[in-house]
């Protein structure tokens, strides 16, 4: 047990009048997976008594928790208000989850990325149900007058045993609301979890089986139009005019017209990408005949001339040049080969690289590279919005709603208190919905109609949009002495346009070599790019562990030993003081996916590759076993090790694991997006190769450490890692180094044919 | 525009449409049943993916117009309660993560389950290999589906 000052998370406290919902669906944890027997039956109360921003509690003892952040697959909505009953002490059976709206004077960060979810959440969401916990208890003392010390909760019922009393939550929740909150209150200590790593179904499960409206998508209401836009169909091209009569004249149609999405000079934040700040608009009554009439469009283009834009990012302020031009990959190519062959911006120095490099026994240089990748998440943008002159209802699909405040009340002219954005159940983010260009294209189309507007994207805008994963290439370089130790270590990267180290140059194997380099560089462009699934990480891991699995066949030594080895090192004697990651977690990992595949164990009809890395605060050790079918790679068996502390809800952990794993070898395999002349090449899923069920592992072990941490991000470290396990597996397949993503292509027509 | 009398899920239906209107946009944006998913509107991934008499068809290529009387089942009239064997499997596995995907993936589990009640590892996949999931729960979707077959 331990003593939390409640005042860490005071703002969940406040009473304020939440917003008007409307069509909030509930969901019952209970419903998911069992027919609940008479007793679990849950009946609505009469009245809700609301304890803090986060629980309600109604006379009859139901509880509704708030699931703050928006869901876009992660399992947020079920594993946060799992944080909060457990605290809270309340029999899970009971407890209704209702959606948080975007509210940010009662709820914390709710912004679903970057893996922080649930490792932000930890402590408000504990505190917040610990702190409801006493309160009722403190009703309780006051209604019985006895001791609050001597009183105890147990799955939504108080006790008190010294006289016998006892009372459900229900019965105290009236008066437990009227009291003032408790400056400090105890958490539970992690043994005595009855709900936390316990597993736990999806409360949404019954609504996504059955087919229920849960999407933006999905959404309808009386007098809705449906429009749907054109967007240049190059980067590098904007409207000039459109020959709009045909489509005007066409069955449901309401209008056509031009809009600016976004002035020019608006000083954008991070999350405010938007690859096309005018697009043509086509507005009518359904989908079909607005989609119709989007194809009789006669649209023009003009090219767009050198521009630069001011973004408000990670780093401070920043001026983005957006180049002229119509570009291609075959360009983008050759232009990565010749910067690579400058000096790059120096990011980390130890010791004396050049000095090592020219005294090694031997010096192994290698290149990687990996393409744009288009998120295509499975439901394509839309969003849905009615702005009149004095509010805005914005429900949308949307990872980062905070940053879409900013530029829908700069963009609508209306002050934050009018702009209610609700948050809707994603299909998909990925990272691409943390861009909110949709949310300010619906209220900008909406406002110019005076009318309720669902906007629509196909899914050939969406996939022509942009916000791409960039494109990368790195060229690592080892030095080893003449018993085989790795003595140098040097990576140089960049990137269309960002480079891909970042902030990443402190990671491993920094800190274990004495001689270290690091250096970036990136080229403008104007393809829009933006956060995919452990962005950066995406490529470094599978970039880096690959050459390391190279560096160690090449020494001679097991690619396991050889991590190992350099970890140890870096535990004993750290090259450096700002190394990110603890080399005992991190070995860690590696020796539990050791034990678990029986890594020493060999079969000549199963090719393993290793990799491990770590991001997001997360450790992450693969192994695939893969076979050799028909000369197609057979993807046999898949082996995680996992360390990211306490596991919050195990087999959901375990399914966002697997997602994570598949989802890479898709990409390390297929994914790609390439341009000629500034058209993304590809433009629905008969071109964009995603992985398909035949392409799929056939089974996947994802083991957790067991350890008292305080949970870390779980969505994307398993992501990076596994393209490199893909490659080092297919290299023992066949002899064969893989350098280039996308792998398949060269499987196909040469390397492993 | 033309009327069209539609069997959907055990009930008469009428709309007044464009005849070459996909079934997708029928069900959607003129009879409200949005289970029925649009994910890319060429027939390649399976999110629209609906039971025309026993067979699993793509209903975003579907025109109004070829249904005729066939029965249409879509996801919302697979089961009264959500119990249909593949529905119950799919919890018992808890298979989706954002779920967009899974209304296509169940009926066309199901449809496979009813013209080949003990599929195998390559039928199933096979059968399966059309409907894309971005979140890439393939293998808890085989899963489910055994147990399924299992019953």
């Amino acid at each position: 047990m331990s003593i939390i000052k409640t005042s860490y998370s005071r703002r969940s406290f406040l009473k304020v009048t939440a917003l008007a919902g409307g069509g909030m669906m509930l969901s019952f944890s209970w419903l998911a997976g069992c027919n609940p027997t008479p007793e679990e039956a849950l009946t609505l109360p009469k009245e809700w008594f609301e304890l803090n921003s986060y629980i309600k509690i109604g006379e009859n003892g139901a509880v509704t928790l708030m699931s703050p952040n928006p869901e876009f697959g992660s399992n947020v909505k079920t594993s946060m208000p799992m944080i909060l009953a457990e605290e809270l002490d309340i029999n899970w059976k009971k407890v209704i989850v209702e959606q948080a709206d975007f509210f940010p004077e009662r709820f914390e960060r709710q912004f679903t990325g970057g893996s922080q979810g649930i490792r932000l959440a930890w402590k408000p969401l504990r505190t917040a149900g610990a702190t409801a916990r006493q309160m009722l208890i403190n009703a309780a003392s006051k209604t019985w007058n006895v001791p609050a010390g001597e009183i105890t909760t147990e799955g939504g019922i108080l006790f008190h045993k010294p006289s016998g009393k006892k009372a459900g939550y229900g019965e105290m929740a009236s008066k437990a609301a009227g009291l003032p909150v408790p400056k400090e209150v105890s958490l539970k200590h992690i043994n005595d979890f009855k709900i936390i790593g316990s597993s736990r179904k999806n409360v949404e499960g019954l609504n996504i089986v059955t087919g229920k409206p849960m999407f933006t998508l999905d959404y309808k209401q009386e007098g809705m139009l449906i429009a749907m836009i054109v967007h240049p169909p190059a980067f590098g091209l904007k409207v000039k005019s459109v020959d709009d009569a045909t489509a005007r004249s066409m069955p449901g149609i309401r209008d056509v017209f031009t809009i600016k999405t976004l002035e020019d000079d608006y000083e954008r934040n991070g999350f405010d990408t938007t690859s096309f700040t005018e697009l043509v608009v086509v507005v009518g009554n359904t989908t079909w005949e607005v989609m119709n009439a989007k194809k009789a469009l006669k649209p023009t283009w003009e090219k767009i001339s050198d521009s630069s834009i001011v973004v408000q990012g990670r780093d401070g302020k920043e001026t983005v040049t957006i180049p002229a031009g119509l570009e291609s990959t075959e360009g983008h190519k050759a232009s990565m080969a010749e910067m690579a062959k400058k000096p790059g911006n120096v990011l980390r120095k130890d010791g004396d690289p050049e000095g090592a490099f020219q005294k090694a026994a031997r010096v192994i240089e290698r290149t990687y590279s990996a393409p744009f990748l288009a998120h295509n998440t499975m439901e394509p943008v839309n969003c849905f919005a009615h702005v009149t002159a004095e509010k805005a209802e914005i429900y949308a699909p949307i990872q980062a709603p905070e940053f879409s405040m900013r530029t829908l009340t700069a963009r609508l002219g209306l002050p934050k208190e009018k702009i209610h954005i609700r948050l809707a159940r994603m299909g998909g983010g990925f990272g691409q919905r943390a861009y909110g260009h949709h949310l300010v294209e619906a209220a900008v189309i909406s406002q110019k109609l005076n009318a309720p507007v669902k906007l629509v994207y196909t899914r050939e805008d969406d996939m022509t949009y942009g916000i791409y994963r960039p494109m990368y290439t790195a060229t690592y370089k080892a030095a080893l002495d003449e018993k085989n130790n790795l003595i140098a270590y040097q990576v140089k990267a960049g990137g269309i346009p960002e480079g891909p180290l970042g902030h990443s140059q402190n990671r491993f194997p920094a800190g274990a070599v004495d001689n270290y380099l690091a250096e970036e560089w990136k080229q403008n462009s104007n393809i829009t790019i933006g956060a995919f699934r452990a962005p950066r990480s995406n490529f470094l891991g599978g970039a880096e562990q690959s050459f390391l699995d190279e560096v160690a066949e090449l020494a001679g030594k097991d690619p396991i030993a050889f991590r190992l080895e350099l970890l140890e090192r870096a535990r004993k004697n750290p090259v450096g003081t700002d190394n990110d990651y603890d080399p005992e977690r991190y070995a860690g990992v590696l020796k539990l996916v050791r034990e678990k595949s029986n890594w020493s164990q060999t079969d000549n009809n199963v090719h393993r590759g290793v990799a491990a890395y770590f991001c997001h605060n997360t450790y992450v050790a693969q192994v695939i076993d893969l076979s050799m079918k028909e000369n197609k790679p057979v993807v046999e068996k898949v082996y995680a090790a996992v360390d990211c502390g306490i596991v919050v809800n195990p087999d959901a952990a375990a399914n966002m694991g697997e997602g994570a794993i598949v989802d890479g070898i898709g990409n390390a395999m297929f994914g790609e997006m390439t341009f000629v002349d500034g058209v993304p090449e590809k433009n629905n899923f008969d071109k964009y190769r995603i992985i398909r069920q035949m392409e799929a592992p056939k089974s996947i072990e994802v083991h957790f450490v067991q350890n008292e941490h305080d949970p870390t991000g779980l969505g994307e470290p398993l992501f990076p890692p596994i393209f490199a396990a893909m490659a080092n597996a297919l290299h023992k397949a066949k002899g064969v180094r893989l350098y280039n993503q996308p792998f398949s292509p060269q499987i196909d027509k040469k390397v492993l044919g | 525009m033309a009327v069209f009398i539609l069997n959907i899920n055990g009930k008469k239906q009428q709309v007044d449409v464009d005849p070459a209107t996909p079934m997708l946009w029928v069900l959607r944006d003129h009879l409200n049943l949005v289970g029925t998913k649009y994910g890319c509107g060429i027939a390649a991934c399976g999110a629209c993916t609906i039971h025309l008499g026993n067979i699993a068809m793509r209903s975003c290529m579907l025109p109004v117009s070829q249904v005729g009387n066939q029965p249409v089942t879509t996801i919302e009239g697979l089961s009264e309660k959500g119990d249909h064997p593949v529905q119950k499997a799919w919890l018992e596995h808890d298979v989706a993560q954002c779920g967009y995907c899974q209304a296509g993936q169940i009926m066309n589990a199901a449809a496979l389950l009813k013209a080949n009640p003990h599929p195998g590892d390559a039928e199933i996949e096979a059968a399966m290999n059309g409907n894309l999931c971005r979140c890439a729960t393939y293998v808890r979707i085989r899963a489910a589906i055994k147990t399924a077959a299992a019953g």
